[in-house]
């Protein structure tokens, strides 16, 4: 089955390799406002995973009808649907984290990486491999999200999930849930995926070159 | 007259679009090198703000009040085609201006600053004057927070960083710091 291996694989690029946020760096702007709590980031993440796999499907699905002068347009019509969706289920659901969000869920349909997602491969790929892409994208957009959220959640108000971890004690960092923390948080995180990257391709150079080295003495030992 | 002044002076400093709601930071990362076309797309992005803030006041009033439920895709529909519209008057009535603005007037389309003022408006029911005055400050923050940043990244550029750090992680760290510096402002208020 080599057709559902890669698909898997157009999955798993969007996590690490190519993930939306740590190298790509789009969708700034909910990346940013949203993370003053795991709990605001997780619902984030999920609004933004339903918004973008319901309009790679459609986007996908319809690519041979959508003519290319309007294309833009037409994508972007497509996501405000789903994110008019997305609003008025959340209002619907859980109305105290819609209220606490307010107006950066309407603004998921500036989230540049899902437009960038449709014109640079829903539109080009079969249904399959779009659905599996924006999977792929909005779990790292998610992992994202969670990440940045839960070190400005533990460190600013000493919780996570809304559970406090360090008792009565903690003196909030109060600076991590306001504006400044998160570009700062958002900026180290950064820098430690970049030092992790680094180090692993020096790494997998040290093994290129070490297996050189052994081919090189293999053919000495053989004349 | 006091409220507009408010609106004004808190759109500008204390609620920075930029800085302290996080809209537009795909200009303000990616084209905040060069402080002279900083300055124009700010510019730019001020007057897109204000003609935003009277459409969105038109379909609030006239229109989306049989239809709620339609205002995101009639805020974008309707933003998109006005920018389009303005850089085609643009170009026939002022090509110098046009060359001037270049590639940055149609990318003003997909910034969520625009689209977040529309928002903002009408969630605060601004009336139209307090939405012109809210979308003047807007802009107005935006282009001092693109100037500031471009001008630290101009310095910065001789600087002896750490090759690891230069890039995204930098300027968001830059960016962090001038944030800090920008909550001062909010003292502005509570202190008068």
């Amino acid at each position: 089955m080599a057709t559902d291996a890669s698909a898997y694989e157009e999955m798993l690029k969007g996590l690490w390799r190519e993930n939306p946020t740590f190298v790509q760096v789009l969708g700034m702007c909910p990346m940013l406002a949203v993370t003053n709590s795991a709990t605001n980031a997780l619902v984030m993440g999920l609004a933004t995973l339903f918004v973008l796999v319901g309009s790679s499907l459609l986007v996908s699905s319809f690519k041979r009808w959508i003519p290319k002068q309007v294309r833009i347009s037409l994508y972007i019509i497509i996501i405000a649907t789903f994110v008019t969706v997305v609003d008025y289920s959340l209002l619907a659901l859980v109305p105290a984290i819609h209220k606490e969000l307010g107006a950066f869920i309407p603004l998921i349909v500036a989230n540049c990486m899902i437009l960038g997602r449709q014109e640079a491969f829903a539109s080009k790929h079969s249904i399959k491999y779009a659905v599996m892409d924006a999977i792929g994208m909005s779990l790292g957009f998610l992992i994202a999200l969670l990440a940045l959220g839960s070190v400005r959640e533990i460190l600013g108000s000493g919780s996570l999930f809304n559970v406090d971890l360090f008792g009565a004690n903690f003196e909030p960092w109060v600076i991590m849930i306001l504006p400044p923390g998160g570009f700062l948080t958002l900026g180290l995180l950064l820098l430690f995926f970049n030092w992790f990257t680094e180090r692993r391709k020096q790494f997998l150079l040290k093994v290129a070159q070490a297996d050189q080295s052994v081919a090189i003495v293999g053919v000495k030992d053989n004349g | 007259m006091d409220d507009l002044l408010w609106i004004f002076i808190s759109t500008l400093l204390v609620n920075n679009f930029v800085l302290a709601y996080f809209l537009g930071l795909c200009p303000f990362l990616g084209v905040s090198g060069q402080l002279e076309t900083s300055f124009r797309l700010g510019l730019a992005t001020t007057f897109v703000l204000v003609v935003t803030a009277l459409c969105a006041w038109i379909l609030n009033t006239y229109v989306l009040i049989y239809a709620p439920y339609l205002r995101l895709i009639s805020f974008i529909v309707v933003i998109a085609s006005v920018v389009q519209f303005i850089e085609m008057s643009i170009k026939k009535l002022s090509p110098s201006l046009f060359k001037s603005l270049g590639i940055f007037l149609p990318l003003i389309t997909t910034n969520c600053a625009i689209l977040g003022l529309a928002i903002f408006a009408t969630n605060r029911g601004y009336g139209l004057l307090e939405g012109l005055v809210f979308a003047l400050g807007a802009g107005g923050g935006f282009t001092l927070a693109m100037v500031l940043m471009a001008g630290i990244r101009q310095e910065t550029e001789i600087m002896d960083v750490p090759a690891l750090i230069r890039g995204t992680a930098f300027n968001l760290i830059i960016a962090g710091i001038l944030s800090m510096a920008f909550m001062g402002f909010a003292g502005l208020f509570s202190a008068a």
